[in-house]
């Protein structure tokens, strides 16, 4: 997918020069991302209006009535007049404030007509979009942190999307109602991309709506904004709006490769194959938990690890369902056949364990089955 | 020290044992502030990690455990005991009483706040680390996907309740109870008027949360699933429980600071408060809807949008009570003679900076907008602009404002103005650049953030580290006061301070008002 990219994306990239020490809101490019930035700063105005002439009293008296100026201290302490007066006042400054927030809320609500639904879960620590079809044939990816470790760890310089970007962005078209369904699969997650005002709690059991319509092509960027565990810091939101025929030809070659993953599925892979694509798949899937060493961390270490060292059913099955009570989470239905060979294979020569076992995804298929 | 029968035992065994409401004052606000030190410490850790892009100083896992330990020990260890002790000094000499109604329950309170604490601390140590899912803790963040010593968090929490419980009771058993004749209650200082509803507040909702974390334990270790959906539970359940008692919590926080601030800002403006009853009738306002509130906290939720509008305009009503409160506060300084002594630079910082934290809260309220500013640092800035330069700010003022009287001695004014002003401008520079971060899309509770992020979060730690320093210097100030400060002998400390705690002498005597005093002030006039 680079490759359909690589030419797109120096276009992509003007309208996304990152403000630096940006103080406000950004209106984003939605209409509704313009409508809740008007309301965001009408509120704003009002306030520091009411405040300027609140302070500027107490100022003013904090000047005049001065102890140290000999001024002498009037008695007075009450006044139904004023409290009466000063209770309705705000009131009325509160509806007129009610009502363009009511009708934007409205809109915000308004998850009707959808042209294209997309099914994003919540992982730890990463985004599994999925677009769903009529046909039954859909198509769903993972989208994980693209930033180097080193630069997390500041061994090599930070680039500019640092912890911004992404293996695999979410593609959808201009100037279409996209429909986000949003769910998680483990804690509670958020899904949020400020320059098209989309924010919605990614719940275990819930799914929630969202919607946007996107009318300019460009890279919107966004995080995780609810506290999800150690890496909730590390798991962006890429999404890439493009043109309806960019974004059909990206779904056909996204449809194609998912149909030669299967028939890989059926092939007897080379040990050499399995390393190489195992490593990628380590390095997106375990990473972040077992070490780029395979030294541990959060989660166990994979070198001289037992269980990479003992029987590869034990192996595969602590990987596909996961180990309940910890972090450690079930992959069985996060990646493909090939996938799990691949990383099975990988993390059984890597690092030192050298068994020389390969794991074909026939063996995958055969163990999930038997 | 007047009365030598009836002082206080010696040695350790007073402190243990004492039933006497102004040592056991005196416990609770030193414990707090040394709570205050220890939320204030990780709170330094959180900055410098956050001081430049990258991981430098902490991994994330115990960068979590830092934001959480922060946070709970701040709101229940720092903030929440150093009002009961206030309370607990001042009620009693504030209503004519001689002690509070149930000094043995007062003694228990207290004395089971350390463990609770120690054993919260206590977590950092053990496998798994502290608890890492923040002060809020959302399930199943903090049950199935926990660290085992969730289950000690548990344990603290129902203690730090049952201590909040039994010390409202007997404030409210105090001040229903213990007036002396002719003090009614429309003329009792507002400080015990809010404290009198906080505690109302605190019997109310701090069941809830003792209900929110048995149902944790019950998922996490009897097979329970009153939050995990693969079990038919409803982890939304979990906030609306948690907020039902997270929102009257920040009430029950800034209460009292409304309070404090409406007994010092008279005193050093020499004229009575403005709308006395107003006050008191604005304070039950944001009680009551304080209890409506909630969901305010999760429009992200997916909430049905007549839920949202529900809690949106209820959320804005607060704004009118909080309103009449600032507007009675600045009228009561209007044409009175002001004078600005550290208690009331502190409260005129209170009211610049906590009516700040009530305008970005009215943004907040606007569902539409919280879209974008929901778990922001927008609201990191905000609440901190309603915690720290409302409560604690307004605690500052108290402690500058009673020592006095507390301990016959006057602090050094110079050192207390120096300790306002750094402690202003390090605020300031920590805090307000958060509104900005916040609004380009920083979210909060990350360890590492983007680059375009970089220049106000440095300029934010900057501002901790002296807001943070400012605090030490506070900390001498009061014990070079209490060791050898100036002695003071007016029973009037402060030439326009008024209420009954100005009648005794000063210091206070061990016990005051054994006979009732005579109430001689007209309502309205505190």
């Amino acid at each position: 997918m680079g490759k359909l990219f690589s030419g797109a994306s120096l276009a992509l990239f003007a309208p996304l020069v990152m403000a630096q020490n940006q103080v406000n809101m950004s209106p984003g490019v939605t209409e509704i991302g313009a409508d809740i930035f008007e309301l965001h700063m009408l509120i704003m105005w009002i306030c520091v209006v009411i405040g300027v002439a609140v302070f500027a009293v107490m100022f003013y008296s904090m000047y005049a009535h001065r102890k140290s100026k000999g001024y002498q201290a009037s008695q007075f302490h009450e006044s139904t007049k004023v409290e009466v007066a000063w209770t309705v006042v705000p009131f009325l400054i509160l509806i007129a404030m009610a009502v363009p927030a009511t009708s934007t809320l409205l809109e915000v609500y308004d998850n009707d007509e959808a042209e294209l639904d997309i099914l994003v879960t919540g992982y730890q620590w990463k985004w599994k979009y999925e677009y769903l079809q009529e046909s039954g044939e859909n198509v769903a990816f993972f989208s994980n942190l693209a930033t180097a470790q080193e630069e997390i760890y500041n061994t090599q310089a930070k680039g500019a999307n640092y912890l911004l970007e992404v293996d695999e962005p979410l593609v959808i078209p201009t100037n279409t109602k996209v429909r986000f369904l949003i769910t998680a699969n483990d804690v509670i997650h958020s899904w949020w991309v400020p320059e098209i005002a989309v924010k919605r709690d990614a719940i275990p059991g819930f799914i929630n709506e969202a919607w946007t319509r996107v009318p300019q092509e460009g890279i919107y960027r966004g995080q995780c904004t609810e506290l999800c565990g150690a890496y909730h810091g590390f798991m962006p939101v890429e999404v890439h709006a493009v043109s309806r025929d960019e974004f059909d030809a990206w779904m056909a070659a996204k449809r194609g490769a998912a149909l030669a993953q299967d028939q890989l599925a059926m092939q007897t892979l080379s040990a050499d194959e399995l390393m190489t694509k195992g490593k990628a798949v380590y390095d997106g899937a375990c990473l972040a938990c077992h070490g780029a060493q395979g030294q541990g961390g959060i989660g166990n270490a994979i070198a001289g690890s037992p269980v990479v060292l003992g029987d590869v059913g034990a192996h595969m099955a602590v990987v596909a369902k996961g180990v309940a009570g910890t972090a450690m989470q079930a992959f069985g239905g996060q990646l493909s056949d090939v996938e799990l060979a691949a990383v099975l294979t990988y993390q059984r020569n890597a690092f030192g364990n050298n068994t020389g076992d390969v794991v074909q995804p026939s063996d995958i298929n055969g163990m999930k089955n038997g | 020290m007047g009365d030598h029968h009836h002082g206080p035992a010696q040695g350790v065994t007073r402190w243990l044992f004492t039933t006497n409401h102004k040592d056991i004052g005196t416990m609770y606000l030193w414990f707090s502030f040394a709570m205050f030190l220890l939320g204030g410490f990780f709170a330094m850790v959180i900055r410098a990690e956050l001081f430049q892009p990258g991981m430098q100083l902490v991994e994330p896992a115990f960068f979590n455990q830092m934001t959480t330990l922060h946070g709970l020990v701040m709101v229940f260890g720092a903030i929440m005991p150093s009002f009961v002790g206030l309370a607990n000094w001042l009620i009693p000499m504030m209503i004519g009483a001689p002690d509070m109604a149930l000094p043995r329950m007062n003694n228990w309170s207290f004395w089971i706040l350390p463990p609770a604490f120690l054993m919260l601390a206590s977590t950092l140590f053990m496998e798994g680390g502290a608890p890492a899912f923040g002060w809020t803790f959302y399930a199943p963040l903090s049950t199935t996907y926990a660290a085992p010593s969730v289950t000690f968090f548990i344990f603290a929490i129902h203690i730090l309740g049952v201590s909040s419980i039994m010390g409202s009771i007997n404030i409210i058993a105090t001040v229903m109870n213990m007036r002396a004749p002719g003090m009614t209650y429309m003329k009792m200082p507002l400080f015990v008027w809010t404290w009198l509803i906080t505690a109302f507040l605190l019997v109310a909702v701090m069941p809830v949360l003792a209900g929110a974390v048995t149902m944790m334990l019950m998922d996490i270790h009897f097979g329970t699933s009153f939050f995990s959906a693969a079990g038919g539970g409803d982890p939304v359940l979990f906030q609306h429980i948690f907020w039902f008692f997270g929102h009257p919590e920040v009430y029950i926080i800034i209460l009292p600071a409304f309070g404090v601030v409406s007994q010092i800002i008279p005193a050093f403006s020499r004229k009575p408060l403005f709308g006395y009853a107003s006050m008191v009738y604005a304070t039950a306002s944001i009680a009551f809807l304080s209890f409506i509130v909630w969901a305010h906290h999760m429009y992200t939720v997916g909430m049905p949008v007549a839920g949202e509008l529900f809690f949106m305009y209820a959320t804005m009503l607060i704004a009118v009570p909080t309103g009449v409160k600032v507007f009675n506060w600045i009228t009561t300084m209007w044409r009175g003679a002001l004078s600005f002594e550290t208690p009331m630079l502190f409260c005129i910082g209170f009211l610049v900076l906590f009516t700040l934290g009530g305008f970005t809260g009215l943004m907040l309220s606007i569902a539409p907008a919280d879209f974008q500013y929901h778990d922001t640092y927008f609201v990191v800035a905000h609440f901190h602009y309603v915690m720290v330069a409302g409560a604690v700010f307004s605690m500052t003022a108290a402690v500058y404002y009673w020592l006095p009287k507390w301990c016959g001695r006057m602090y050094n004014e110079s050192m207390g103005k120096t300790h306002f002003w750094i402690s202003f401008i390090g605020f300031n520079i920590t805090f307000f650049p958060q509104h900005f971060v916040g609004l380009a899309g920083m979210p909060r509770r990350i360890p590492d953030y983007a680059l375009q992020f970089a220049d106000f979060n440095m300029m934010s730690s900057i501002g901790a580290f002296i807001y943070g320093a400012s605090q030490l210097l506070f900390l001498y100030n009061v014990v070079a006061t209490i060791v050898a400060g100036k002695p003071v002998r007016e029973d009037k400390v402060w030439d326009g301070a008024e209420g009954l705690e100005w009648t005794v002498p000063t210091p206070a005597p061990y016990h005051t008002f054994e006979e009732p005093p005579v109430v001689p002030k007209p309502a309205g006039t505190i």
